[in-house]
């Protein structure tokens, strides 16, 4: 199983190195990947059908119960198939939606790699390797949104998902380790039984509240819906694959998931009903005010996971039955639409949904696809989109909550559904075909199949809903801690207050199709309210936040070394000085003291005058070359007090320093700017406390009692374990020979630097590239 | 580069090569006395800073051929070997220090520790060079 989730992965190094030959005829081959793992996850359906639970566990850090231990029972292998067989579709429709292009291989590689992040999300039952699976989605999810990276909305729009998601992940992350502090483990299974004590603990609010904010961001739950729009910016096969089947689920993945352990209590069901009946409604409503077929489809997509959420927060064996079979109904309509808007995109070179009709004419296929998922979608007898919106109604009827409440939004938000559905899946294909768009051509095979295919399963799923009811819906059901012998799907369930509120919902939604046109008016409409909407309360407090950064910067990284040097003394002076005039008395013992040489007297008298030489020359030159000597009459202090090997290292960095110093400043104009007597004055008073502070602080260590046992266990195993006995050269290399390891990564890393700033400048074909228009 | 005295060129053809052993001396010193590869490293970028400064930057660059910059890889491979071997070799933890029996001439017992010392030698030597190289450069 763990090569099944890293096939992806490996496969985007591959591509790394062999991309070129997947770019193409060949590019298509890239699909027999998802073929392949679709087919491995198929042959547990009948195990995972007969209540089996398949583990695999491999150790990763197990010092820290971090493993990567997968799962696959119902829950899990709804999300794996759709993962895989949506995958080998999009795959094999994107080799023709993107014949030729520069970057194919590329792009599949991130396609790969999404894959495999996102099927080690749905396996992993340990909660670090969620978190990191998780993680791993959203970033692979960026570099699909900004794939046209030249294009400065798609970059922005990509950043928003990044940040959004991410913040989600962060959340998650907290989550774990908060039931990993509650239940001393990681493992979900394990929270599995521990589900008492979790709802019991005083934090359980907390950790609720975390895996809200991970799922609602994930699966763009109101208010953090806005980044999935602006994630339309994606070549549409990345639409249909991360944003409406896949990706966007995990959000549903994980509250499912986490169902058993957390749900039952008022503060889960309310919350997801509230969030979700908000969601659903309010973008469904909005599918009406927009003409870019794709944004339709992502207020529509928004809208479902609404749905979704809502029923898990209902919180009822119907309700998880009616989510079960809304994921397989949603997953292959919406896939479908938008891999139809894709061709027309292609072929018609527009989204434009009022400019477009009676493509039917030129490609009959994909307009039977779409219609096909326009029936579902609208919950039209026979496909599965009626039994699942069936079992919806029946599921939200039986709520102890304010049904009627209930009832009307979940009807209103089915009505706007099928609206939305109609007017992407109907309208571009019925009527005349206007002018502008009659040169669009019939697609290539494997462009308008994958569509096909989808839109048929969904209407033959609706016949014969026994195909998903024992495979996928009972094992899913059973996941979620219910017992699934109940369960019967059907087409048909007789006439009762269902049925009537389903002819209602058909009936209006058509009703408002035929009424209702999409038009710019009412998109202009609704951008008069785009002021208050989520997405620019978040834009203008990115906005400020950037001033203030930039403010903040400003003032403390302003360049200058000289203000950088008196913040990090002013710092230094007011933390040191408070703990010393509030902590310590000022005892200085004279005895311990020792006398002062001749020699010692000298060299003082040499770095006093070296001092003040260097503030009162008006040479840079000089001013250098008397730091020089300050420094090396320190070198001479440490030669006194027996510590040579710092002295000799302190010499050689000081004549270094100096010769550095000489090389920049021989460059610079001669010309000197001093500074005026106020500064001088200011820097002096700080530098006199600075120093009177450093001098006090070393007498008070002097003072102390010394506590010298790591030091004596150096000086005493320095031979005897490392074989040295220059103690401070065994601590270099031996003792502590990681940290100086580090330190010579750091070195090479400045090295680096200093190189690539000096050496390497950007040409200017490519400073034009990355400049906007 | 700046003008330079005769004295300053003939001493320093001659001052390389000494200060180059005598920068190796300090490096293999280090176990026992004041020294180390650190010093070491500084020493040896000492000598060929010196050099450049008699004979110019170009006259140093032919001497040593290949660019200092390329010896910060060496350098640091070496170290992370050095703290690799024992893991390899004896199923020990990482950086421990590993030591022959029989004490070689001069140099006396050759540790690990020894190789660990070069590699920080070499990425001294390398990363001084490379800094002042390329600031002298485009100064």
């Amino acid at each position: 199983m763990l090569t099944a989730i890293l096939t992806g992965f490996l496969f985007s190094v591959f591509l790394v190195f062999a991309g070129r030959f997947f770019k193409g005829k060949l590019s298509i081959l890239a699909s027999l990947i998802p073929l392949g793992l679709f087919v491995y996850f198929f042959q547990f359906v009948n195990r995972i059908a007969n209540g089996e639970v398949i583990t695999r566990s491999y150790e990763w850090v197990p010092s820290f119960g971090v493993n990567l231990v997968f799962k696959l029972d119902g829950l899990s292998l709804l999300f794996t198939l759709m993962i895989t067989g949506i995958g080998f579709l999009v795959f094999a429709y994107t080799s023709s939606y993107l014949k030729g292009h520069k970057y194919l291989d590329r792009f599949y590689g991130y396609l790969a790699a999404f894959m495999g992040a996102m099927l080690g999300l749905v396996l992993s039952d340990n909660m670090i390797s969620l978190f990191t699976f998780w993680e791993l989605t959203s970033i692979s999810s960026f570099f699909l949104i900004g794939f046209k990276n030249t294009s400065r909305p798609s970059r922005k729009s990509a950043m928003m998902a990044l940040g959004i998601t991410g913040i989600g992940g962060l959340l998650l992350l907290a989550a774990s380790l908060l039931f990993n502090n509650i239940t001393g483990t990681y493992s979900i299974s394990e929270m599995l039984s521990m589900s008492e004590a979790i709802k019991g603990n005083q934090y359980y609010w907390l950790g609720v509240v975390l895996i809200f904010g991970a799922a609602f961001t994930k699966s763009a739950q109101f208010p953090f819906h806005f980044w999935l729009p602006g994630a339309m910016k994606a070549p549409t096969p990345v639409s249909t694959y991360l944003h409406s089947a896949t990706m966007v689920k995990a959000g549903i993945y994980l509250l499912m998931r986490f169902t058993p352990v957390l749900g039952g209590e008022d503060i889960w069901n309310t919350t997801l009903i509230i969030v979700g009946g908000i969601t659903m409604l309010y973008s469904a409503v909005h599918t009406v005010f927009r003409t870019d077929l794709k944004g339709i489809l992502a207020y529509s997509t928004i809208s479902a996971l609404g749905i979704l959420v809502f029923l898990i927060g209902l919180g009822t064996e119907e309700a998880y039955v009616a989510a079960a079979v809304f994921i397989i109904v949603h997953a292959l309509y919406k896939a479908t639409l938008f891999l139809v808007t894709g061709i027309i995109d292609h072929q018609a070179h527009t989204r434009d949904v009022t400019k477009l009709a009676g493509l039917n004419k030129v490609m009959l296929p994909v307009g039977i696809a779409a219609i096909l998922a326009a029936i579902s979608s609208g919950g039209i007898p026979p496909s599965i989109g009626f039994v699942g919106k069936e079992l919806i109604y029946d599921a939200t009827s039986h709520s102890e909550l304010v049904v009627i409440l209930l009832i009307t939004a979940i009807v209103l938000t089915k009505i706007f559904l099928l609206y939305a559905g109609f007017v992407a899946g109907i309208k571009p294909f019925t009527g005349k075909l206007p002018e502008g768009i009659s040169e669009a051509r019939m697609p290539n095979f494997v462009m308008w199949a994958p569509p096909l295919l989808l839109g048929t399963l969904g209407i033959l799923f609706g016949l014969m809903p026994f195909l998903v009811e024992g495979p996928i819906v009972k094992p899913l059901v059973a996941a979620l801690g219910e017992n699934p012998e109940e369960i019967h799907l059907r087409l048909w369930h007789g006439f009762n207050m269902v049925l009537v509120l389903s002819a209602i919902t058909i009936g209006v939604g058509t009703a408002l199709y035929f009424i209702l046109k999409p038009s710019y008016k009412l998109e202009s409409a609704i951008g008069k309210l785009e002021f208050i909407s989520p997405e620019s309360i978040l834009k203008k407090f990115m906005a400020g936040f950037k001033w203030a950064s930039s403010y903040w910067t400003r003032f403390f990284q302003n360049g200058y070394l000289r203000n950088y040097v008196s913040m990090i003394i002013l710092f230094t002076v007011l933390m040191v000085g408070y703990v010393m005039l509030g902590k310590t008395r000022f005892v200085i013992d004279y005895n311990s003291l020792t006398k002062l040489t001749i020699s010692e007297i000298i060299v003082a008298l040499v770095l006093i005058a070296g001092v003040c030489y260097t503030i009162f020359t008006r040479s840079r030159l000089a001013a250098v070359v008397a730091m020089g000597v300050i420094g090396w009459s320190i070198c001479l202090i440490f030669v006194f007090y027996s510590a040579p090997d710092l002295a000799m290292t302190q010499f050689s960095i000081d004549t270094l320093t100096v010769i550095l110093f000489v090389l920049v400043l021989y460059k610079l104009p001669k010309y000197l700017n001093l500074s005026d007597v106020k500064i001088r004055i200011r820097d002096g008073i700080l530098s006199a406390i600075f120093g009177i502070i450093i001098a006090a602080l070393a007498l008070q260590v002097l003072a102390e009692p010394v506590n010298n046992e790591i030091g004596n266990y150096y000086a005493d195993n320095a031979y005897l374990e490392a074989h040295g006995k220059n103690v401070v050269n065994v601590i270099l290399v031996d003792f502590r020979g990681a940290d100086t390891m580090i330190e010579i990564s750091v070195l090479s890393i400045a090295a680096i630097g200093v190189f690539g700033l000096m050496k390497l400048r950007l040409k200017m074909s490519d400073r034009n590239r990355y400049q906007d228009k | 580069m700046m003008r330079t005295t005769i004295i300053l060129k003939t001493a320093s053809n001659y001052l390389l090569p000494v200060l180059l052993l005598f920068s190796i001396f300090i490096l293999l010193r280090g176990h026992y006395l004041p020294g180390g590869g650190f010093v070491g490293g500084l020493i040896a970028s000492i000598a060929f800073i010196l050099h450049s400064f008699a004979n110019g930057l170009h006259k140093t660059k032919e001497l040593l051929v290949l660019h200092p910059g390329y010896l910060i890889p060496l350098g640091l491979a070496i170290s992370f070997l050095s703290g690799l071997a024992p893991v390899v070799l004896y199923d020990l933890p990482f950086m421990t220090g590993l030591w022959s029996h029989d004490s070689v001439a001069i140099l006396g017992h050759i540790g690990s520790a020894l190789f660990f010392d070069m590699g920080v030698y070499l990425v001294v030597y390398g990363v001084t060079l490379t800094i002042i190289f390329t600031i002298s450069e485009s100064a």
